[in-house]
């Protein structure tokens, strides 16, 4: 993330990410751009993966139109790659919902692109919606960092925050929607690990209306951000601290006031805490934020240089893209590093 | 002589050789089975209930039992109990009373699921070199949470309702100083007290001498209200207002006056001898909205510190019903399952009515999520819980905690006779015969049950550290790491979880 808004193009991820093959099998890959669409800055990116436009794209189009207006919308442009089988054309809508169609609601734009997004996923066979928030592309598919960069040509977008992941795939390989970047909305994640609390995530999660539908754990990540800083209104650093709380110990240590706060956390948002081997790197429009699971089974390395903040799973990562970096740092277990537009 | 003697159910043999004429089994056994003649132990089989007391306490191991030495004639359908019952019936005219919990050979569900382990993807967590969280609290928890920033720190704005902290989500359900002896009880208000749990008075009041461990204690106010005054209610850590039990859904209590010593009658406020009988409903709930009034007056008369649960049990249409008590401020529900023990019931009520208590659970977690209160009361699962694998596959099905009865009364001595409605227990626990009671060592017998506590927490860190889990929490309602093994595809759907190898 480039903390004063500079933007980036997407070569030096692509370097970086690519540093990284060993930690990936080849069957999927993707990036996340924060500010990749100035000229439709306030129109929600909603990104869909069809199988067949000409089968499909009328009845996403037609649910679209129900809640408001399609500003534009193309082919997102890939370029033939020899190791990627194109099995799904992307597709890019800059979308308007209309506000006075959800009444009473504090926040009826984004409800009304969420409801979409699960009506789609949950009812349209063939259409996978991917991407959702205002601003953000999300660029992913099944193959190596270096092919996916290649197949979109990352490296013709620019952004403030660059998001990007090698995976790895035990369950379900080569299916694109597995790949992350995970989006909801404003929300970005990405994710090393495996979430053992992920029955009960899920369960909570569903219990507010949002519907599981990428077959991977990850996903609900980016649902319980949706859930606990949007809808309520926790900082990103209260939501980690929900997430990944402190053991009880450490909280019957703490002052009075503190440990009335993290009692609460844990009592209310039990349900929402994740266990499991994890780092995870959930981004939004105005920042970043990075942290592990409650005993680090997972690497996590930050760097800085100037306004520019790095979160990597390895270090050699984050020096191929700034070889002079001011500070490197590894956090501690379920400590969230966090980054700040304009900070 | 219409019907005459049935065979007797269990044939007591003494081995002459090794018997040495100690007199032990005759002392021990309150049933008069053993006699000495000369230098002969005699026996009467015909009233032996099977309850071991006589084999525990034999030195030379000189004595068998074997159950149905003389059998009826097989019969796929007319079963020797269906017999049986026939023949006492047709005696006495009268109901059927039982012991312990449902005795019919139903298939247990817990037996039918599996739990998950971690390998290579993620790595199981080892509880001997990682923290490993078991701190349960039962109560209510705030959906959602407000704070006030002062300066750079973060203060709660959101008021917590009063809930009990548990190190470990096994508890020690309700049974009464009445229906178990003082003893037994103090054993077990000993052994909450050091493992860190809490344990049910029953409906039975509270003795003196248990006034040092109320604090673990929940006093429980049920249809007959005996024992509750004010002074009871607020030395509870909470209250449980019982509206059923999973023994005898849909009716009440009934302790035998025989069983009302003095001691007795001062603690339920009853007179000595009387029959305590508690009426099947409450006389002031005909409806929801009367629970709930109840509900808040214990709160109102105990200002508003202590949590009140309410316990029902597993009936067919629990999930509804567990929804409404959500709703009536209760801060916990208990759902006891058609296994749970009892001291008596009507054994027709025992076995045949009533749900197990896994699909109870899966039921009500399902329906308080779907309707978006699942935070507002705990759920707490009793009735049939046999060890640590079965609160392990309980909390997974949506449970906070649960309740054990049975198991602890096993870790005792009890041998699980079912005859505790006679009062007689040898064992010193369903019983108030002075003589009997005596034969149960508090502290020796709270080392059990603390004991049998600890090890299945220990069993229960393994199991979850195995799952790659740290934490309670993200166990609670984890239906992904179950699986039916054999089980049909609607209780799957009921359960919601995969069948083993999906």
């Amino acid at each position: 993330m480039d903390r004063s808004g500079h933007l980036m193009d997407g070569a030096k991820i692509r370097s970086a990410l690519s540093m990284m093959d060993e930690r990936g099998s080849g069957e999927g890959a993707g990036y996340a751009v924060y500010g990749a669409f100035p000229e439709f800055a306030d129109h929600y990116a909603i990104h869909v993966f069809f199988d067949a436009v000409h089968e499909t794209k009328g009845l996403v189009d037609c649910e679209l139109e129900k809640w408001g207006t399609i500003v534009h919308d193309e082919e997102v442009p890939t370029f033939e790659n020899r190791n990627i089988r194109k099995v799904h054309t992307p597709w890019r809508y800059f979308y308007r919902p209309d506000p006075s169609l959800m009444p009473r609601s504090t926040t009826p734009e984004d409800d009304i692109v969420m409801h979409l997004v699960m009506k789609i996923n949950t009812t349209i066979p063939g259409a996978l919606v991917y991407s959702s928030g205002k601003n953000i592309g999300i660029f992913k598919a099944s193959g190596w960092p270096e092919d996916v960069a290649d197949f979109y040509r990352i490296q013709d977008y620019k952004g403030y925050t660059w998001l990007a992941h090698n995976r790895y795939p035990t369950n379900t390989p080569g299916w694109w929607g597995g790949a992350h970047p995970f989006n909801l909305l404003g929300w970005s994640v990405i994710h090393n690990g495996e979430i053992t609390s992920y029955g009960t995530n899920r369960r909570y999660i569903e219990s507010y209306g949002y519907k599981c539908t990428m077959y991977t754990d990850t996903e609900v990540v980016a649902y319980l951000f949706d859930l606990l800083v949007r809808r309520h209104g926790l900082s990103p650093e209260v939501a980690v601290k929900a997430l990944a709380p402190p053991f009880w110990d450490e909280i019957d240590r703490m002052q009075e006031r503190e440990q009335a706060l993290y009692r609460a956390i844990r009592l209310a948002y039990g349900s929402a805490m994740m266990n499991g081997p994890f780092a995870i790197v959930v981004a939004q429009p105005e920042s970043i934020v990075g942290f592990t699971d409650r005993i680090k089974l997972r690497p996590l390395v930050c760097g800085t240089s100037g306004s520019r903040l790095y979160i990597s799973s390895e270090e050699a990562a984050i020096r191929i893209m700034e070889p002079d970096l001011e500070e490197v740092f590894m956090p501690r277990a379920g400590e969230p590093v966090i980054g700040r537009l304009g900070e | 002589m219409t019907i005459g003697s049935v065979p007797v159910r269990f044939g007591i043999s003494v081995d002459h050789s090794r018997c040495m004429l100690c007199g032990r089994c005759v002392e021990n056994c309150p049933y008069d089975v053993f006699r000495k003649e000369g230098d002969t132990i005699h026996v009467n089989s015909r009233k032996c209930v099977a309850c071991h007391r006589c084999i525990a306490m034999c030195p030379r191991d000189a004595i068998s039992i074997r159950e149905h030495p003389v059998d009826y004639r097989s019969h796929p359908v007319w079963t020797q109990e269906a017999r049986e019952a026939i023949y006492n019936q047709a005696r006495t005219g009268k109901i059927i009373l039982a012991g312990m919990g449902n005795a019919k050979p139903y298939p247990i569900i817990f037996d039918s699921l599996v739990l998950d382990a971690c390998q290579v993807t993620n790595p199981s967590i080892d509880p001997l070199r990682e923290p490993m969280e078991l701190r349960t609290y039962i109560g209510k928890k705030p959906k959602r949470l407000e704070f006030v920033k002062d300066g750079d720190s973060l203060s709660l704005a959101t008021p917590l309702a009063p809930n009990l902290m548990l190190e470990t989500p096994i508890m020690v359900g309700h049974m009464s100083y009445g229906a178990i002896s003082l003893n037994a009880q103090k054993s077990i208000a000993m052994a909450v007290r050091e493992a860190g749990t809490f344990m049910g008075t029953g409906e039975g009041g509270l003795h003196p001498s248990l006034y040092p461990y109320q604090d673990h204690m929940i006093v429980q106010v049920a249809s007959g209200r005996f024992g509750v005054n004010i002074d009871y209610l607020e030395r509870g850590a909470a209250i449980e207002i019982k509206i059923g039990q999973g023994a005898k859904p849909g009716i009440g209590g009934h302790l035998p006056g025989e069983k009302v010593c003095e001691d007795v009658s001062c603690t339920r406020m009853i007179p000595v001898g009387s029959d305590a009988i508690s009426p099947a409903p409450h006389h002031d709930i005909y409806s929801i909205e009367d629970l709930k009034q109840l509900v808040r007056s214990l709160k109102e008369a105990t200002e508003w510190k202590k949590p009140v649960f309410v316990k029902i049990a597993a009936v067919h249409n629990v999930a509804a019903i567990a929804a409404g008590i959500a709703r009536s401020s209760a801060d916990a529900v208990v759902i006891d399952g058609f296994r749970g023990g009892t001291g008596a019931a009507p054994r027709v009520f025992r076995d045949h009515v009533g749900i197990p208590i896994e699909a109870a659970v899966a039921s009500v977690d399902a329906k308080l999520r779907s309707q978006g209160i699942r935070n507002e009361v705990s759920i707490i699962a009793s009735g049939g819980i046999r060890e640590s694998a079965d609160v392990a596959k309980a909390i997974a099905l949506g449970a906070d905690a649960v309740y054990i009865g049975t198991a602890a009364l096993v870790a005792m001595g009890c041998r699980v006779c079912g005859t505790c409605y006679r009062g007689l227990c040898p064992w010193g626990i369903a019983t108030q015969r002075p003589d009997l009671v005596a034969r149960l060592d508090p502290e020796i017998a709270a080392r059990n049950v603390a004991n049998l506590i600890h090890a299945w927490t220990l069993e229960l860190s393994e199991l979850m550290g195995a799952a790659g889990i740290n934490s309670i929490e993200s166990l609670r309602g984890n239906r992904d790491r179950l699986r039916g093994y054999l089980l049909d595809e609607s209780i799957m759907r009921v359960l919601d979880v995969k069948p083993v190898g999906a």
